[in-house]
């Protein structure tokens, strides 16, 4: 018999984000008992790196902007894929939510009036980001911490949960944990999970992510028998870093571009003029002087009358539009595109507006971003699938596992915008925790299962005893070379059939790997077990971007070059576990009621 | 590519030795990426922490040659620029704190000294109004990673191990962030002179210099809060004037 300590709680929410943490708030305000469990240090979550700002129709900085508008911008944004009714509780709860961070200590950037200042991004028809220089994220996650410490909300830093207990109904019941410092086994009986584990572009190798991004709420939830849709969109941020190589795929801000950025080919082109999609043909402005007005106009506080610079387009149009230069021999010297601000903002404003970036290519690529010009890249950075969940209570098709965050799909469709994301953690991070604890009452506490718990604690801890196997690092590090090179940003028939071949070639690999035999603190031991995730979900986002054949959002086939107008216009990609086989069927989207139809405009030309 | 040596810590609580690593560096390398070179294609089981590898998490801090710093955002060109000819880069845990396993440390009681601090309290009422003047000086401590390199090298900690004393910068940031927000109601200076004992604190700046998020720890957060605490404590005029004029300040 294996040792390991039990717990109780009411409510266990896995993931310490921004989504986790403002659910355990939420859940101990309804009087939950309520536990976090987090891979890392509380504070280090992946939300810490989020730079731009959270998108909520405050009106500070535009008083023309509201709910609607930003329902529409998502939508379309969204390619109309998203499920209407998360997008409509997002525009409309985000701004209570963005005003209560403020009461609990965030100090957003002011407008001249004192209130949330608020800045551009692409896709959004008004500036909406609320802000704090290109360190949002960072502002977000202390300040919720900060909340969460005081709320009564017992944490568990530094343990990475494996398995979901369930009961003979499937209902969630708890889950079994390791502690990552002295490898001791936990298991805890919880009657509401939470899954905010953020998301899975570890598995591409050229990533935003941090280490944690290995898709474990994604397959906690799929080996528990929950759905998840939408895994074919994976979205490449148009702006990573892409020299030197140590450093390729770190995020740049679109917050450069929200604050008068533009993109250049080696020609010196602004080829993001010639890159506009019919479905927002109109939107933005046709000339350079034109765009450089709007500049003006935003950077001095005036309302702006002329159209945007197209640099502020969506991410997935941008991203390919950079990768198209580069194929065709208009790349960077180092294969990118140029990103100038030097050109267009003074370096004092510079400075203060892009602090983090100014200091991160100074110090990592010895680049003077007030003085010459960025080279960036497509990287993989966000994926919209996800668990499949209630747009009212974020439950999951398990009952008692909720999902909220970037584990959680359908508010953003094909593509999410830039600033959804920050308001998407904190609106359902809080639905999550709220209805979660709400179930909780009145009922028993689920017993344990010993043969279940002790039967997970030998996975976790077989592979200590493996000998003469492969270094985990080093399948790790060819996964991703794989995924990055077969299910990256330009997709083909082909090459994803390979990889689904060369997947199952790579679990049979992760289970012979050998981490050494040391529990302590043992890094390669904690992949070998993160590991059997990646392809998971590996597979999982390469079956729906097999399946889908038309290109859309964050989903491009250059097979099926443009979007569908038939069948994948309105279809969703349903992924689940049939017995060990990962399996997809499809599903008719459910359209929005004709009050909020009224407020998309459909009538142009999807891309 | 360039061949080099270095020297990394391993063992655990403490027991331990530096271990010699050869390795190939890459252009544009930080020390993180040579840690990550080691796990996946040496030693699997070397410990470090790690999460976003560009300065903002305040995660992966070590001892580099002695010094204290974040090792992604330190390069490895000018770790090699650093070192004599006749020496060795080193890479050790962060020593104030309980060693766990190879650059590992304890560094729980940071956030023991977190809870410790009493959370912001402002009007009830939402949208609050104040300038973005206002607003820059309370966010100039909201910049603070977690790296606690700042504590790493604080001698009251680090050498004088008076944890249970002096809460060090860290602390010092975050009450300096909360007493200075623009509404902010809470009083906290008995607490920053007893519970945190910033008495401790001789302002020899040595965790100015080494913050990695550029924060002026002694002169913006420290000072100021000492010169709250004179003024409440040590001036017998503003003494005797608050009893003269009743008000309820707390010592």
């Amino acid at each position: 018999m294996s040792e390991y300590e039990t717990h109780e709680y009411d409510v266990v929410v896995i993931g310490a984000g921004g989504a986790g943490l403002r659910a355990a708030i939420e859940a101990a305000r309804e009087g939950a008992k309520t536990a976090i469990i987090c891979k890392s240090l509380l504070g280090k979550a992946h939300t810490v790196m989020a730079e731009g700002g959270a998108a909520a129709a405050l009106g500070n900085a535009d008083d023309r902007d509201g709910w609607k508008t930003h329902f529409k911008d998502t939508m379309k944004g969204g390619k109309y894929l998203n499920n209407w009714r998360m997008a409509q509780i997002h525009a409309k709860e985000s701004a209570d939510r963005v005003r209560e961070l403020e009461q609990w200590g965030a100090v957003f950037d002011r407008t001249p009036k004192g209130l949330i200042n608020q800045r551009n991004f692409g896709g959004h028809t008004y500036p909406r980001l609320a802000h704090v220089g290109d360190s949002t994220g960072l502002e977000i996650i202390r300040t919720l911490q900060e909340k969460g410490i005081h709320s009564g909300v017992d944490v568990f830093m530094e343990y990475t949960v494996t398995h979901l207990l369930q009961d003979d109904d499937t209902t969630c019941t708890g889950c079994v944990a390791y502690n990552r410092v002295d490898g001791a086994m936990h298991a805890y009986s919880a009657k509401s999970v939470i899954l905010a584990t953020g998301g899975i572009t570890r598995c591409w190798s050229i990533c935003s992510g941090s280490w944690e991004y290995t898709g474990d709420g994604h397959a906690l939830a799929l080996n528990a028998g929950a759905e998840l849709i939408d895994m074919e969109f994976v979205q490449f941020h148009p702006t990573g870093m892409v020299w030197p190589p140590s450093v390729r795929g770190i995020l740049v801000t679109e917050g450069v571009r929200g604050e008068g950025g533009v993109l250049k080919n080696s020609e010196g082109e602004r080829f993001m003029f010639d890159n506009v999609p019919d479905m927002f043909k109109g939107d933005h402005a046709e000339t350079e002087e034109e765009a450089t007005e709007w500049v003006r106009q935003v950077v001095a506080g005036e309302i702006a009358s002329v159209r945007r610079p197209p640099e502020l387009l969506t991410r997935d149009v941008v991203a390919k539009a950079i990768n198209k230069e580069v194929a065709e021999g208009r790349g960077s010297t180092h294969g990118g595109a140029y990103l100038d601000i030097a050109n267009q903002r003074s370096a004092e404003e510079i400075i203060a507006k892009l602090p983090s970036m100014h200091h991160q290519f100074k110090e990592l690529a010895g680049v003077d971003i007030t003085k010459e010009p960025m080279e960036v890249g497509p990287t993989a950075h966000y994926v919209m699938g996800g668990v499949r969940v209630d747009a009212e209570t974020q439950e999951s098709t398990i009952s008692g596992l909720y999902a909220a965050g970037e584990v959680a799909s359908g508010l953003h469709g094909a593509n999410r915008l830039g600033g959804n994301s920050l308001s998407d953690l904190i609106v359902f991070g809080k639905r999550a925790g709220e209805y979660a604890a709400k179930r909780t009452v009145g009922m028993a506490q689920p017993t344990i299962d010993a043969v279940t718990v002790e039967a997970a604690i030998a996975e976790n801890l077989e592979p200590l005893s493996r000998e003469n196997g492969e270094n985990p690092g080093k399948v790790y590090d060819e996964l991703r070379d794989m995924m990055q090179a077969k299910v990256g940003i330009i997709r083909t028939d082909a090459d994803l059939k390979t990889a689904i071949t060369d997947l199952d070639d790579f679990r049979q690999r992760v289970t012979s790997t050998s981490p050494g035999p040391s529990m302590v603190y043992n890094s390669g031991w904690h992949q070998a077990l993160d590991l059997k995730n990646m392809v998971d979900i590996s597979h999982a986002c390469t079956l729906a971007a097999l399946t889908r054949t038309e290109s859309r959002g964050g989903h491009t086939r250059d097979d099926f070059p443009v979007p569908d107008t038939g069948m994948w216009s309105h279809t969703t990609n349903v992924i689940s576990k049939d017995g060990d086989s990962i399996t997809i069927r499809q599903e008719e989207l459910e359209q929005p009621p004709e009050e909020l139809e009224q407020l998309l405009d459909r009538s142009k030309k999807e891309a | 590519m360039t061949e080099i040596k270095m020297k990394v810590f391993r063992g655990e609580e403490g027991e331990g030795e530096l271990v010699d690593y050869e390795l190939e560096l890459d252009e544009g390398m930080v020390l993180l990426d040579t840690i990550h070179r080691i796990q996946h294609e040496q030693d699997a089981d070397l410990s470090c922490r790690w999460n976003c590898k560009a300065g903002k998490c305040g995660s992966c801090s070590a001892e580099i040659n002695g010094k204290p710093r974040l090792m992604c955002m330190t390069r490895m060109s000018d770790v090699i620029e650093e070192t004599p000819e006749d020496e060795v880069i080193t890479v050790r845990p962060l020593k104030a704190f309980p060693h766990v396993k190879d650059l590992v440390s304890d560094v729980s009681w940071n956030y023991e000294m977190a809870k410790a601090v009493v959370p912001i309290k402002g009007p009830e009422e939402p949208d609050w109004e104040f300038t973005q003047f206002e607003a820059s000086r309370a966010q100039e401590f909201r910049m603070c990673i977690e790296c606690f390199i700042c504590q790493d090298t604080c001698h009251v900690l680090r050498e004088y191990r008076k944890f249970d004393e002096f809460g060090g910068p860290r602390t010092m940031v975050r009450l300096a962030n909360f007493e200075m927000h623009p509404m902010d109601q809470e009083d906290r200076i008995p607490e920053v002179k007893n519970e945190f004992g910033i008495s401790y604190c001789n302002i020899t700046k040595c965790c100015t210099d080494v913050c990695p998020a550029g924060i002026n720890i002694t002169d913006n957060a420290i000072i100021p809060l000492k010169e709250r605490v004179v003024d409440r404590y040590y001036d017998p005029i503003k003494r005797i004037w608050r009893t003269l004029t009743r008000q309820n300040v707390r010592y």
